[in-house]
């Protein structure tokens, strides 16, 4: 199984975009996502840097994919999803349907993110005649349908699974972020950037529940797959995704990159439980709430 | 501006038409379609009387099978196709990529209609759907302003349908996956959000707390109304302030933005509730009917009346209504 590091979902300083993917470059991911996938406003690294980091990335051997933005609201994010799209340099992860129609139309192979809604085979073969060469499964599906989907897949498809992050549950027009600061979307002031995993949302008895990232929601927890890795490799999974977090991304890299390495130890979440910012889950895998979490889980 | 209501049962069928809806939508009683409560929606029986009373009043029937089917379940949504096709509807309202190509493939003439569902905001999405599948109309989620949805409707290859009133996503539709985080069970997966059987009523000394699947929604004091724990909808703590921190309780209105709906080229105006009274689809088609009549006619001079917004809200969540992302301050 290759690793994949998804792209940023959070909105970081430039030298800090800069520096994570210095570092990235000698890490054991063979494939990279880039780009502003959430929020249109952040701009501080624009298209042509992503270009160049890219450009920088696949000279250290990596695989770099463009990421489109994932909810499309304002006439200009539609023009400069065309400009993604229209690429010449790179392959490009469609976030949305919209991303889908403008490749296939160019001829152009493609991969789907997690919120592109690919639930059965049937939606996965007419993508796939149009172009899509990797899905990502979506994060709420487990293992009984991701083997079902694996079972039917036309051939030369990869599958990606969501392996290490805090799960993307949700996207609005509204910002949140903006919001828990009593400001309008159109006066942000740029909150996100005081939040490099995003804003802590607690429910009124202290459990750490939900996160605020700008105009989407995640889940406080990070989901992590580690302990199912074998049943991971042996249902033809071929790309493990982690997601970044502000700090010990690489130390998670390496712990994927040991476990998958030596199948023969049975991998065991603890390690990795201490380089979260806070709490694991992996319910969604073994057909559960998303937020739940079994040490052991059984299929 | 055609007039698009809800009937989860024959009742609210028969109260929407006869208070004026132009198409009632429905759906089958099962995981097909995204209101998929107990008690609620259509046999094979009531849905033929749903049919048949439609049809003798002159007004369409449109079928709601917009979940998400995974590979064992595939039958199901297929299955719910062709019972709707064989009786004749005059619209299925489709969301999954694998259940349009099916619709479309067997039942080439039959006019479909994308689901909100489908999560679909710009016309590249729309024109997807419209070269693949050859869809009617598509149904906007509630994230555009008014002047993104004109944006849309002016590149679109088929007619837009919007919501005009109900109970508010405030997430885009298709994409949201906190009931699932929840609870196991998604608007996607399951058809329903927040669903009650994972919802508990909780007394305690100092008032109620209503929970899903054990996270606290809300707490509300002695004396304070107590409401469904729909999670997007709870009081959290973010920062050192307890709030609504996604959305209050409250429902989407849009009376009074009617005019500019029918300007930018609005072909459809959905009302929120299959899972709603009776009551509720006689009233808020009469306030809706009445108004659209009024729009069409006095272009000029419409205004809401003061007793439809107070119709409205008297059927609202929290008694409170919003422009939502219509209207660009809420964002």
């Amino acid at each position: 199984m290759k690793l994949s590091i998804g792209p940023i979902q959070y909105f970081w300083e430039r030298q800090q975009v800069l520096c994570f993917y210095q570092q990235v470059a000698d890490s054991p991911a063979e494939i990279i996502y880039l780009g502003e996938v959430i929020c249109s406003k952040r701009r501080l690294v624009k298209t042509k840097d992503w270009i160049a980091i890219g450009e920088e990335l696949r000279q250290s051997g990596k695989e770099v994919i463009l990421s489109s933005l994932t909810l499309l609201e304002a006439a200009s994010e539609t023009g400069a999803l065309k400009k993604l799209c229209n690429n010449e340099d790179f392959m490009v992860e469609a976030n949305d349907i919209s991303a889908v129609q403008l490749l296939s139309a160019a001829g152009k192979a493609f991969v789907t993110g997690p919120s592109v809604n690919i639930y059965n085979q049937h939606s996965l073969r007419l993508l796939a005649a149009k172009g899509l060469k990797r899905w990502v499964l979506p994060v709420e599906l487990g293992l009984k349908t991701l083997a079902d989907m694996q079972a039917a897949r036309p051939a030369g498809i990869e599958t990606e699974v969501f392996a290490l992050g805090r799960l993307p549950l949700a996207y609005s027009a509204r910002c949140y972020t903006a919001r828990s600061h009593n400001l309008p979307k159109d006066n942000c002031q740029f909150k996100c950037l005081d939040y490099p995993d995003g804003r802590m949302l607690k429910t009124r008895e202290n459990q750490e529940f939900l996160i605020l990232n700008g105009t989407q929601t995640q889940s406080a927890l990070t989901h992590q797959v580690l302990e199912k890795l074998p049943e991971l490799a042996k249902l033809g999974v071929d790309v493990l995704r982690i997601s970044p977090q502000s700090s010990n991304t690489l130390e998670i890299i390496e712990i994927f990159d040991s476990a998958r390495k030596a199948p023969e130890i049975k991998p065991t979440g603890d390690e990795l439980l201490k380089l979260l910012p806070a709490g694991a889950c992996n319910g969604y895998l073994v057909g559960k709430a998303g937020l739940d979490y079994e040490v052991n889980p059984a299929a | 501006m055609e007039l698009v209501c809800p009937a989860g049962n024959l009742p609210s069928l028969k109260a929407a038409i006869d208070n004026g809806a132009d198409a009632v939508y429905v759906g089958f009683k099962d995981d097909t379609n995204a209101r998929h409560f107990t008690g609620l929606n259509f046999t094979e029986h009531s849905f033929e009387k749903a049919i048949d009373y439609a049809h003798e009043k002159g007004r369409k029937v449109f079928v709601a099978i917009n979940t998400f089917p995974q590979p064992s379940g595939f039958k199901r949504w297929k299955a719910a196709v062709d019972r709707a096709a064989e009786f004749g509807v005059d619209a299925l309202i489709l969301a999954d990529i694998g259940v349009l190509d099916y619709a479309r493939e067997h039942w080439p003439e039959m006019r479909l209609h994308l689901s909100v569902q489908a999560s679909v905001t710009s016309a590249e999405g729309i024109g997807f759907y419209h070269q693949n599948f050859g869809i009617r109309r598509v149904v906007l989620p509630r994230v555009l302003s008014v002047r993104q949805v004109a944006h849309v409707i002016s590149q679109s290859p088929v007619p837009v349908e919007v919501f005009g009133f109900g109970s508010l996503c405030v997430m885009v539709e298709g994409r949201c996956l906190l009931s699932s985080y929840v609870t196991g069970r998604s608007p996607n997966t399951y058809g329903a959000c927040s669903p009650a059987s994972h919802v508990r009523w909780e007394e305690t000394e100092g008032g109620t707390n209503t929970r899903l699947n054990n996270v606290l929604i809300d707490h509300y004091a002695e004396g304070e109304k107590a409401g469904y724990p729909t999670l997007c909808k709870g009081r959290f703590q973010v920062g050192e302030n307890t709030f609504y921190a996604i959305e209050e309780p409250t429902s989407l209105n849009t009376l009074s933005l009617l005019p500019e709906l029918r300007d930018i080229g609005v072909s459809a105006i959905k009302v929120e509730g299959r899972q709603r009274s009776p009551a509720y689809a006689a009233q808020v088609t009469a306030v809706m009917r009445a108004a659209i009549d009024d729009c069409l006619l006095n272009t000029e001079s419409y205004q809401p009346k003061a007793q439809w917004m107070q119709e409205l809200a008297e059927v609202s969540e929290g008694s409170q209504t919003t422009l939502g992302a219509y209207h660009r301050p809420w964002q």
